[in-house]
């Protein structure tokens, strides 16, 4: 038996698609980054992006969100979460207590001061985990459709 | 700062461990391996801390190097840095037993990240020296035990978690609402800082409200009388790598809330709470063991069993001596061991046998006498046999009642102690020493068992250890009992000198 498609799929949503992913996707790390000072960060960014995926699932199809992906969103999770319990160990090789947040000021030739910060690894982790997590759930619903 | 950051160790460890086998789900080998040596490297690392912690008194770490009652703190005393070792070494033992018993199927699932998980829940709600702190570790196992609970789906897991997230939700919205409470009357969540605080509040019928509340909420996580019936409902129903951590820790974790927050913040009204703490302690013994003579089916007797021992740490807390804590704390270190055995013991006889069920399982000492001898050595001590290790725990929980003239309770844990070696003298009978029942059950016949046998044998040394090697346990039992019934030890430790 062909597996049933969803029956979403327009022409309007499926061109729309491909103009307003790239924007989602940048426009969730632009929150990502943004995050530091102003209202943003991880959790939201990977809100969006996740989005942007769901998106892509919605106008074609489970495989098409799928090979976008490229890994399973699980594993985004696992790395999201080794890199925000990474966060926490900077601080011991300059004789910190654990978990204290370390900043890097690097100057960039034509852009300028660049922050570095575990709290941006913290929230980079964050990130993929939210993606990975709201991914898993999405596919788990989408696969029980698919099958 | 130095060795501090052991204090965070048995937290990052677990966490890394599991985030790292979650990007390999799956590479089934490279998950086990994470899984056992990584638990051994925790296990090394918690004893470390232990040692820190016996030589060098109290150990505090400021995460983030926020200042103590703003930021949060991560406290290692006595009592916290015991509970973690038997936590590592309860979740070594596991991680090894899973690497034969754990099915792929589960693996895929994430069995690994799962526990993992739990372990950095469990360690992080007996180091955190903050209340809400400890709330976010209780959910953070929680959610991992709930998980590990379902895996394989089957229609009475889902029967018996329905039970377990129901009852320990409820005990977390009433935990949730005493730390408001709490807050509310005195600002502050840092538990060392809500101790000083407390004292100076006007409205002390308050604090004993909220003390109230606390009191149900861990009793409802510690299964203890009379909501209890979650556990015997749920712990026999996933594999029993998961049964055995589960029977090993969880419970006591609640126990070990009730002990921190009715020694270090509650101790204004004593009379009360402690009398209510004694009641539970004498009904929850009673009604565990009572359960547990009218089941036939070796993990429903192990399920009620954690019920009725529960009793007897309450017990040790309730009556609130020097020697009483020392021998709930004494009773503790020996339970967890002897119980997650016990739920070993029981895979095994499942996987040699293909049942539970006692009415189908016989002959087991003719067949494999060494499993036989593996079985006696945690039973005998869970009945309390000299010179194993619960004999000595009962025997100081039982002196402490004779002084504190608590009668009731004396005769109770007694009387339970009895119909305990009953229990096990039950399983003995007609798992072991009854002949093979007719028509023999087919038998797999699974080979490669010797790990398992490993595990079950080092979990039985240590019960002899601990029986044979009291003294040493004693001490630290004392130096745990020491520094819980003088708080202001641990308030020294947390606040430094800035307390006003």
């Amino acid at each position: 038996m062909k597996p049933r498609r969803f029956n979403m799929r327009s022409l309007i949503l499926n061109t729309g698609s491909t103009l307003l992913l790239p924007l989602l996707v940048l426009f969730s790390l632009f929150l990502l980054l943004r995050g530091h000072d102003e209202p943003g960060g991880g959790f939201i960014g990977g809100l969006v992006a996740a989005a942007a995926v769901a998106l892509k699932l919605f106008a074609e199809d489970y495989k098409a969100a799928r090979d976008m992906l490229r890994v399973h969103p699980l594993q985004l999770v696992g790395v999201g979460l080794v890199l925000a319990a990474l966060a926490s160990l900077p601080a011991l090789l300059v004789g910190q207590s654990f978990f204290t947040a370390q900043w890097w000021l690097v100057d960039l030739p034509i852009f300028g001061e660049l922050k570095l910060s575990t709290p941006l690894l913290f929230d980079i982790g964050v990130f993929l985990g939210v993606i990975g997590t709201v991914l898993t759930v999405v596919f788990t619903l989408a696969e029980a459709e698919h099958s | 700062m130095d060795l501090e950051v052991l204090v965070a160790l048995p937290i990052i460890i677990p966490l890394l461990l599991g985030a790292i086998s979650l990007t390999v789900l799956s590479n089934h080998n490279a998950q086990r391996w994470i899984g056992a040596v990584g638990t051994a490297l925790l296990l090394i690392s918690s004893i470390a801390l232990l040692f820190q912690t016996k030589d060098h008194g109290i150990q505090v770490l400021e995460v983030g190097s926020w200042p103590a009652p703003f930021g949060i703190v991560l406290v290692s005393d006595m009592l916290g840095a015991i509970m973690v070792v038997l936590a590592c070494i309860t979740g070594f033992a596991t991680a090894l037993y899973s690497l034969k018993t754990v099915r792929k199927r589960f693996e895929r699932f994430g069995y690994y990240p799962l526990l993992h998980l739990l372990l950095a829940g469990v360690n992080g709600a007996f180091l955190t020296g903050d209340i809400f702190n400890l709330y976010v570790w209780f959910e953070v196992l929680l959610v991992a035990s709930f998980a590990l609970l379902i895996l394989g789906g089957e229609r009475a897991q889902m029967e018996g978690a329905i039970k377990y997230v129901t009852l320990n939700l409820l005990s977390s919205a009433l935990f949730l609402t005493a730390i408001g409470l709490t807050y509310g009357l005195v600002g502050t969540l840092n538990m060392a800082d809500i101790a000083v605080k407390l004292g100076s509040v006007d409205d002390q019928k308050m604090v004993t409200v909220i003390g109230s509340l606390f009191l149900i909420a861990f009793a409802i996580k510690a299964a203890a009388f009379p909501l209890f019936f979650w556990l015997p409902a749920s712990y026999h129903t996933p594999q029993v790598a998961v049964s055995a951590i589960f029977a090993g820790l969880l419970t006591k974790v609640g126990v070990y809330a009730l002990y921190r927050v009715f020694t270090l913040i509650f101790t204004a009204d004593t009379g009360f709470t402690h009398e209510i703490l004694l009641w539970i302690a004498i009904l929850t013994m009673l009604t565990g063991v009572l359960g547990a003579a009218a089941q036939f089916e070796i993990r429903r007797i192990l399920s009620f069993h954690i019920i009725s021992q529960i009793g007897y740490m309450i017990l040790g807390l309730a009556l609130f001596t020097p020697l009483a804590i020392i021998g709930g704390v004494f009773y503790i270190m020996h339970h967890i061991i002897v119980k997650a055995n016990l739920f070993l013991v029981a895979g095994l006889i499942y996987r040699l046998r293909g049942s539970f069920e006692l009415k189908k399982l016989g002959g087991l000492y003719k067949d494999h006498p060494g499993l036989a001898i593996l079985f006696l050595i945690p039973a005998l001590s869970l009945a309390g046999v000299p010179p194993l290790s619960g004999f000595f725990a009962k025997f100081i929980l039982i002196k402490a009642g004779v002084e504190a003239s608590a009668w009731w309770a004396v005769g109770v844990a007694l009387l339970v102690g009895l119909l305990t070696l009953f229990s096990m003298i039950k399983i003995w009978n007609e798992a072991f020493w009854k002949g093979t029942p007719e028509p023999a059950p087919a038998i797999p016949a699974p080979t490669r068992n010797a790990l398992l046998y490993w595990t079950i044998g080092i979990l039985a040394a240590m019960t002899v250890a601990i029986g044979i090697f009291a003294q040493p346990i004693y001490v630290m039992a004392e130096m745990a009992a020491h520094q819980l019934l003088n708080p202001s030890i641990y308030i020294e430790a947390v606040l430094g000198g800035q307390t006003p």
